[in-house]
């Protein structure tokens, strides 16, 4: 097995177990913890995968900047308000409904997997991914960018509005 | 599978030397020369009893750390009241992997880069990332004490640091203008015959580093750690090694800020002499060094310069901080990059 393979399956081991404790895990403290190592098993995915822009943007959002709103809102709530925020297990009929609908989605998955023919070239290993997203960003998906922006700037104004009104 | 075996000798070789060197230089050094200057700029004589000078005092310190009784409060969180200092000195461990000491060696015909990634296309996007993980050690040191000054410390530091986060991205923004790259390589070579980019960005420079005082906890900005208010911050419940690692983070911290500032504003490895006066080749072993050295007496007069700081202005409030943070530095980094921008499109 060469380096790549190996650092694959240390990958994709370090997403499944630590998506499992997030699910599984009692404490909503543990589990909020647990998907910091999700994301960096994914950040790690996309590092193989040439994508190194994608792979620091998505530490700096989402482990920098979700997942942080996430641990400060477990915290402060448990402790402002006394209550032990735990994800209790459900009854029976909720866990029904949520494995059938797993259960439905697993296998519409696995056929679609199986299914489509998987074109499998050689990986360009052009190194600065970055610019060319960059390039692309500012001159083929310009629209898309602003809007995004503009999106982004009204959530800032809303969220400031909510927070000032007393 | 002998590429790959040299690759994970050579990789293990440089890890272990820039360990020692972040150990030893920002460490041991760092600690020694903090309380040697408080000494001298507050009248007193500060250490000289173990070793020369007192040369050996931070040894000491160390040894004691070790020696000291780990506590954990009852109350406490286990888990994360062990993880927290981990994580904290782990990350500011992490981001040297980018971090170039020099240009490159030529050793039995192959050529080994100073630095473990020092031409990884992101490195300066990955410092950022790792600054903002950052927040992490300290947030959850501070939680899971279950002390109250505990978790204002953190709180505080997580604010703070987020808040300058943004400020010190957008100061670096007009580095990367100038440059047109994310390498920190790359970005060093081309300040080579002294054309460091502080000539090129005076006002990013400064906001940089009035960030970096901020994203460190260092004076002015240590309310995280306000004794008057706070005991101690988020290390209150800390003891032994536990504190040592958290206290070891904040100067690894404090020397990474410095080496950062170095590389994109002040020329990084480029010699402070010129390389030619004593003959040396690119490539060689003498330039290499001279590199090196360089490179090092840079950060440590920015180190300096934390330290000189540090006791020399007063504790900011918090509301001035904020304040600071996001009605100054980040109006100014953003025109900073505006200008920028108008400038180099004007030389074009």
């Amino acid at each position: 097995m060469d380096l790549v393979g190996l650092a694959f399956y240390f990958l994709a081991a370090l997403i499944v177990i630590s998506a499992a404790i997030v699910v599984f895990s009692k404490n909503i403290m543990y589990s909020a913890f647990s998907l910091m190592f999700t994301f960096f098993g994914v950040a790690g995915l996309y590092v193989l995968l040439n994508a190194d822009f994608l792979a620091v943007t998505q530490i700096m959002v989402y482990i920098g900047g979700i997942l942080v709103l996430i641990i400060f809102g477990v915290m402060l709530t448990t402790r402002i308000t006394g209550v032990d925020v735990k994800s209790n297990s459900l009854g029976k009929i909720q866990v029904g409904i949520a494995g059938l609908l797993s259960t439905i989605i697993a296998i519409s998955l696995i056929v679609v997997f199986s299914s489509t023919k998987w074109f499998l070239s050689e990986p360009k290993v052009s190194g600065d991914s970055t610019k060319l997203i960059g390039n692309e960003l500012l001159t083929n998906y310009l629209l898309a960018f602003e809007a995004a922006s503009v999106l982004l700037l009204i959530a800032i104004i809303g969220a400031a509005f909510i927070a000032r009104r007393k | 599978m002998s590429e790959f075996l040299w690759v994970i000798i050579e990789s293990t070789i440089k890890a272990v030397i820039i360990l020692t060197l972040i150990m030893l230089v920002y460490g041991a050094l760092g600690v020694y020369l903090e309380r040697k200057i408080s000494a001298w700029i507050q009248n007193r004589i500060g250490p000289n009893r173990v070793g020369p000078f007192g040369l050996l005092q931070p040894f000491a310190d160390v040894l004691k750390l070790f020696l000291k009784e780990d506590l954990v409060p009852t109350a406490a969180n286990p888990t994360f009241h062990r993880l927290a200092p981990i994580i904290t000195l782990g990350v500011a461990v992490a981001v040297y992997a980018v971090i170039p000491f020099g240009d490159y060696v030529t050793i039995a015909g192959r050529n080994i880069q100073l630095g473990l990634a020092p031409n990884a296309n992101i490195a300066i996007l990955f410092v950022l990332a790792m600054t903002s993980v950052g927040v992490y050690g300290i947030t959850l040191g501070g939680w899971s004490s279950n002390n109250k000054y505990s978790l204002l410390g953190a709180l505080r530091s997580t604010a703070q640091m987020i808040s300058y986060e943004l400020s010190m991205g957008l100061a670096l923004v007009g580095v990367l203008m100038v440059a047109g790259t994310l390498s920190i390589n790359q970005i060093v070579i081309q300040q080579s015959n002294y054309h460091w980019n502080i000539i090129y960005q005076p006002l990013g420079f400064i906001l940089f580093l009035v960030a970096a005082f901020a994203e460190t906890n260092r004076a002015p900005f240590d309310l995280p750690e306000a004794e008057p208010e706070l005991v101690g911050g988020y290390n209150t419940e800390y003891s032994g090694m536990k504190f040592g690692m958290f206290f070891l983070a904040e100067y690894a911290n404090m020397g990474t800020s410095s080496a950062i500032m170095v590389l994109l504003y002040f020329g990084g490895w480029q010699t402070l002499v010129p390389g030619g006066w004593f003959g040396f080749e690119p490539g060689s072993i003498g330039l290499a060094l001279l590199q090196f050295v360089s490179f090092f007496i840079k950060i440590e007069i920015m180190v300096l310069f934390f330290i000189w700081v540090r006791w020399s202005v007063p504790r900011f409030r918090y509301d001035q901080l904020m304040n600071l943070g996001w009605k100054v530095l980040l109006p100014l980094a953003i025109a900073n990059v505006a200008g920028t921008g108008i400038v180099s499109l004007l030389l074009k």
